[in-house]
């Protein structure tokens, strides 16, 4: 069990942001709270394609000086490169709906004057 | 201890116990052979003349991605710049 | 909101040239080392930050428009898809590599196996890279420059 600990690391983040949704009042923790779960996506996707490969781990798909031990078996010995390509892609998704999330926030603050979402609600319903 | 309380600690539960279950039963540097990756890896500084493997994928061999990425930073920045507009009268 | 001190403002005018030259060496090459146009975007555009957070959002929103910023934004977005397009023309499908072993400038096939970096390899590569580049920087930059001066005007403070 002590192998899987990447994956217990991305369990331990996205139940740590998950807490911040749902148990928190202010609403710039809950924005807080996305962003951490959205890293432990992205972590769960980079080590979805790790591979072992001999006695220091797999190589680095990259050939500029690359070691000769790891380019003689060329496709045991290196790490899948596909998934590392969609993490990019993510983190800049990530980081657009971000953007987005904390301008609302300023609207909502400045239309409302509190930053508590109980006390947001009831001023709504009156 | 209102009702939205016991409801979100119920759903919290249930999805610990869930990804609990997932991580230990997933191994850890073993993936299931595919043919796509080897094929990359092998036919990269042939076809492409790149010494990298990451990016060709991003820019050669799944390109589209990469266009439907830059219109989603397009989209945001502009979104941002539409709520903090004042109107001049 | 208002300028930072004198040392801030020495201190930052000392670190912004060695952070932009930087982020432009992991631009350019993007080919042959981890990098790219995303990854370098984002290192220059914290070095600009660094500089809007040491004088003041006031001062710098009054020198530098978003309207001159959104040209930066949309050169990059037009010189990627014109290069696409591009491939379309001379090959016959959409993103062509038509630079690779019949053209003008970045034209060489590298042996295969582990060899040194050659900068005139990888066809259109690196036009991409830049165009995506500059696109990285100037929206990135625009956003914290314009939620940091709405902050700061008088119908926002309550």
């Amino acid at each position: 069990m002590i192998y899987n600990l990447p994956f217990i690391a991305v369990v331990a983040m996205i139940l740590i942001g998950l807490y911040a949704v749902l148990f928190k009042r202010n609403l710039v923790k809950m924005v807080i709270g996305i962003s951490i779960i959205e890293s432990g996506v992205n972590l769960f996707l980079i080590t979805l394609g790790y591979r072992w490969w001999g006695e220091n781990g797999g190589v680095a798909p990259i050939f500029t000086s690359a070691p000769s031990e790891a380019v003689k078996n060329a496709p045991e010995s290196m790490v899948l490169p596909v998934p590392q390509a969609l993490t990019l892609t993510s983190i800049v998704i990530g980081v657009a709906v971000l953007a987005l999330m904390l301008s609302l926030v300023m609207h909502l603050y400045k239309h409302y004057g509190t930053l508590d979402i109980i006390k947001i609600r009831r001023m709504n319903e009156e | 201890m209102s009702i939205r309380t016991i409801v979100a600690i119920v759903f919290f539960s249930i999805l610990a116990v869930f990804f609990v279950f997932t991580a230990l039963m997933l191994s850890f540097g073993e993936p299931k052979k595919t043919d796509m990756d080897d094929y990359i890896i092998m036919h990269t500084q042939n076809e492409t003349g790149t010494n990298s493997g990451v990016t060709t994928i991003v820019f050669d061999y799944r390109g589209f991605d990469t266009l439907g990425e830059a219109t989603i930073l397009f989209a945001a920045v502009s979104g941002v710049i539409m709520i903090f507009r004042r109107v001049k009268k | 909101m208002s300028e930072m001190s004198k040392i801030v403002r020495t201190l930052s005018n000392i670190l912004f040239p060695f952070i932009m030259i930087f982020g432009l060496y992991v631009i350019a090459h993007g080919h042959l080392t981890p990098g790219g146009g995303f990854q370098g975007g984002a290192v220059v555009a914290s070095g600009c930050i660094m500089l809007l957070v040491a004088y003041g959002s006031t001062w710098v929103f009054e020198k530098i428009k978003t309207s001159r910023l959104s040209v930066f934004e949309s050169l990059g977005a037009l010189g990627f898809i014109g290069t696409a397009f591009f491939g379309l023309v001379f090959g016959g499908w959409f993103f062509n590599n038509f630079l690779v072993r019949n053209g003008i400038i970045f034209n060489i096939v590298p042996k295969t196996g582990s060899t040194l970096a050659n900068f005139n390899t990888a066809g259109v590569l690196p036009l991409m890279n830049f165009s995506v580049g500059v696109k990285v920087i100037a929206g990135l930059f625009v956003i914290v420059l314009v939620m940091g001066y709405a902050s700061s005007l008088k119908e926002w403070k309550q």
